[in-house]
């Protein structure tokens, strides 16, 4: 069977990652809330990129305006 | 106090910029001379207002702001020899972390941000060891991505890149970025 909104972990990966530089589409959305569904790895994965960001954000405060 | 003891003090809490001013433009650009030119730049401008500002972090971040524009003037200047730049090794980092049918080839782990601050320094150590370790164009693209704030389209324009090629270099940056502080921090428990 076809399922129209399937995605490998390789491609919600991606799609995540691709959030952080740009908005997702409607159909990208629901593909990664499908995906996340049934998924375990994925929502790990989003977490670790959540944590990445903050880090980056701490990270740009810090060299940019931080006391040394 | 006199003009020319404001002065030397001036030139002090400049130079104690510096050596963050040479991490950040060598960060960015990748290439010393180049991160140079842009430091000394910097420092020159900078002389002329900075006793406008009291405290030493309002400095810096005026400073930062500073560097920042002369990172770009000399992204735009090497624009050529940046372009053709083209080092990443063609190693496809999705195909280490991901297997053939598309799963994780190991589960992604839970991360815990550092708690005090020592250890986040320690961390933002790493990290910038990481950022560091990005090929370089990623690393350039990255850089103007997450510290020079530009948006795609800004750093496709800066850099002459195609929109297909920014993106494919972002989220290497990314996965390369992630495996590295998984590697380097959070994969080892004793810090």
């Amino acid at each position: 069977m076809n399922y129209p909104f399937r995605r490998t972990c390789r491609e919600v990966a991606a799609l995540i990652l691709a959030r952080e530089d740009r908005a997702l589409e409607f159909p990208e959305r629901l593909a990664v809330r499908i995906h996340f569904l049934v998924c375990k790895a994925c929502p790990r994965f989003e977490q670790e990129v959540q944590t990445m960001r903050a880090a980056l954000n701490g990270w740009k405060n810090y060299r940019n305006n931080g006391d040394e | 106090m006199s003009d020319s003891l404001q002065l030397a003090d001036l030139h002090g809490r400049l130079e104690a910029l510096r050596p963050t001013l040479l991490r950040l433009a060598q960060l960015q650009l990748r290439n010393a001379a180049w991160a140079e030119d842009a430091v000394s730049e910097t420092l020159l401008a900078a002389l002329e207002g900075a006793s406008r500002f009291a405290g030493q972090s309002q400095l810096k971040t005026w400073v930062v702001g500073i560097l920042k524009h002369k990172v770009l003037d000399q992204l735009r200047q090497r624009q050529r020899e940046v372009a053709y730049d083209t080092d990443d090794d063609g190693e496809v980092i999705d195909d280490l972390v991901f297997a053939p049918d598309g799963h994780f080839r190991t589960t992604p782990q839970t991360w815990q941000s550092p708690s005090d601050t020592l250890q986040q320094r320690q961390f933002f150590e790493v990290l910038e060891a990481c950022m560091d370790a990005l090929p370089g164009q990623i690393g350039r693209v990255f850089l103007m991505r997450e510290w020079l704030e530009l948006d795609t389209d800004a750093i496709c324009q800066e850099l002459r890149l195609s929109s297909t090629n920014v993106w494919t270099m972002l989220h290497r940056a990314r996965m390369r970025l992630r495996e590295c502080l998984q590697l380097n921090w959070f994969g080892n428990p004793a810090k």
